[in-house]
């Protein structure tokens, strides 16, 4: 890396870090390529003691790849990663983080207790068994063996795994994928649960809805960069262009001129204007058109915000 | 960087010893568990030993006890077969379900997961080798010094090991759905090529002078040499042969890994 963009990094990270020092976990201007893909470009991002952060992008966005930055199992080309000021990959660091990795198959021949009572050995201060039991809603099933499990029964033995060892940070990639809606909201609580109790949790979701109802705060990403950061208000209103239904004599042309316009459609109806900022283009519009009648102002629900702001990165 | 209150006394790590016991505990549990691999492993070296050795449980060639000969013979071809399947296959499909890269990203040592591996390896080679031994003696009229058996028992866990380490290299490189056919096609015609379905001097030329570059050939002749069966080649020439070989595959396989991570 040359040194330029060395001071450039130090100059920029910190304003957008104030709190760094309680980070439990960063990503500093990290890159990773396979090829000649960029899976990650320059991906900066902390975790905060308690918090629930939630990584949001499209298929290939990189989340995947910066968890398991985060987590030291692959080395980044650039950039530097700090997980309880440490590197990720010491046994120290390890013993504080537990994980959940997307599509994971485990030994279908053990069975359930014998997995917790596995994984229970890697951690100095593990919960007890009982407790992850009731945690991961795995009593009466204890006994079986992990073959014998229904797709969401074994995605609460991976849940039970990453919480075994009472870590203070838990990464969760894709955490209820293949789970009900019942089992979906019993395992939502339990990360509400946990992160009341001080950890911190990161986690990947392609159900916005989850990020929405979990996350304190949702990290958007698109093709190894953060798009945009912020609470799930936030991050409605900031990527959320809202759209102006109406029915208006105003052309396209004109419309399309209008500061922060993104879009317009006219049909034979209506006029749909799609802009960040509805209120200085509908103080415009009144100008010009007085008969402008049946206005609707719309706001995205996180799903279009979000799809939003990968599309137009 | 961190700050004090980001590291109390939480900052260590488990004991180490436990998490041996532990993890070699469950990967036996679940290799003798897996029938598949527990029944085909033990029943076919005991089924070969059956048909080929106990029926000949009065032949002999020269000074040679054929049930005895055998019994050497298809201890090495046991043995053999439960490290490269148990190693070689189970490794290769823990790699491609994610379930080492889950372990590698919890605080385990990798050694202990090597070492579990390791260990079972050997545990089922003495398996093998016991029940072929207690077969020989019962019904084989095979009869064995106790030298002889504590030697027989030292060399497994000397094979189990050596070619635990050529499972190792197989499951880096091998598919782990092409990974039982593809250890079959390595180890069925090198342990023929051994001699140790059939001794060698009953093949033709050109094909016996194949079996010195195999490593279950100088591994079969360790086992043989217990015996007085041995070949002419001296036992240090054996002895370093193993040796280089568990070198050579510790080795690639470390060159492997490695590559792999970084390309990771």
């Amino acid at each position: 890396m040359p040194l330029s963009a060395f001071a450039y990094e130090t100059e920029s990270t910190i304003p957008e870090l104030p709190a760094s020092q309680q980070s439990i976990a960063t990503l500093s201007n990290v890159t990773k390529g396979y090829g000649a893909t960029r899976a990650l470009d320059g991906l900066s991002l902390a975790l905060r003691p308690g918090e629930i952060v939630a990584l949001l992008g499209p298929n290939g966005a990189g989340k995947s790849t910066a968890i398991k930055i985060l987590l030291g199992l692959i080395a980044p080309a650039s950039g530097i990663v700090r997980v309880f000021g440490n590197n990720p990959r010491d046994a120290a660091t390890r013993s504080r983080v537990g994980v959940m990795l997307q599509s994971t198959r485990i030994s279908e021949m053990l069975r359930v207790r014998e997995h917790i009572d596995l994984f229970r050995s890697y951690y100095p201060c593990p919960l007890p068994v009982a407790d992850i039991l009731s945690i991961a809603q795995l009593q009466g099933i204890e006994d079986r063996l992990f073959g014998q499990l229904s797709g969401g029964q074994r995605q609460r033995v991976l849940f039970a795994l990453a919480i075994c060892g009472n870590p203070d940070l838990i990464f969760l990639d894709e955490p209820t994928v293949g789970l009900d809606i019942e089992s979906r909201r019993a395992l939502w609580q339990q990360i509400r649960t946990l992160s009341a109790h001080g950890k911190t949790i990161l986690l990947t979701s392609h159900y916005l809805e989850e990020a929405d109802a979990l996350a304190h705060r949702i990290i958007v990403i698109n093709k190894g960069r953060v798009i945009n950061e912020g609470t799930p208000a936030e991050i409605k209103r900031i990527g959320g262009a809202r759209t102006i239904r109406c029915h208006t004599r105003l052309t396209a042309d004109f419309l399309r001129a209008l500061p922060t316009v993104t879009s317009v459609e006219i049909n034979e109806r209506r006029t749909i204007v799609t802009a960040a900022d509805v209120e200085t283009v509908l103080r415009e519009m009144f100008l010009c058109d007085e008969t402008l009648s049946n206005l609707e102002v719309a706001s995205p629900a996180l799903e279009d915000a979000f799809l939003a702001l990968t599309q137009t990165s | 960087m961190a700050t004090p209150a980001l590291t109390p006394s939480l900052l260590r790590t488990a004991p180490i010893f436990p998490i041996f016991g532990k993890e070699t505990k469950y990967e036996f549990l679940k290799l003798l568990r897996t029938r598949s691999f527990s029944l085909a492993i033990i029943g076919f070296p005991v089924m070969f030993y059956v048909l080929f050795g106990i029926a000949n449980r009065n032949a002999y060639s020269g000074n040679i006890h054929i049930a005895k000969y055998m019994l050497g013979s298809y201890a090495c071809f046991g043995l053999i077969g439960a490290a490269l399947f148990g190693i070689g296959v189970g490794l290769a499909g823990e790699l491609a379900a994610g379930w080492l890269e889950l372990k590698r990203a919890s605080p385990m040592p990798a050694p202990a997961y090597l070492f579990a591996k390791c260990t079972s390896a050997v545990a089922f080679g003495l398996i093998i080798v016991s029940i072929l031994t207690i077969l020989g003696t019962l019904f084989g009229g095979v009869s064995l010094s106790s030298i002889e058996l504590i030697k027989m028992l030292g060399i497994t866990i000397v094979g189990s090991i050596t070619f635990a380490s050529m499972g190792l290299l197989l499951a880096l490189i091998v598919p782990a759905n092409a990974a039982t056919g593809i250890v079959n096609l390595i180890y069925l015609p090198m342990s023929f090529l051994s001699g140790l379905w059939m001794p060698i001097r009953f093949m033709p030329h050109w094909l016996q002078s194949i079996a010195p570059i195999l490593p279950t050939y100088h591994l079969s002749q360790l086992m043989l040499h217990i015996f007085g069966y041995g070949d002419t080649i001296s036992l240090a020439a054996h002895w370093n042969a193993l040796i280089g070989f568990i070198l050579l595959m510790l080795g690639l396989s470390w060159l492997i890994f490695h590559r792999k991570e970084q390309k990771a």
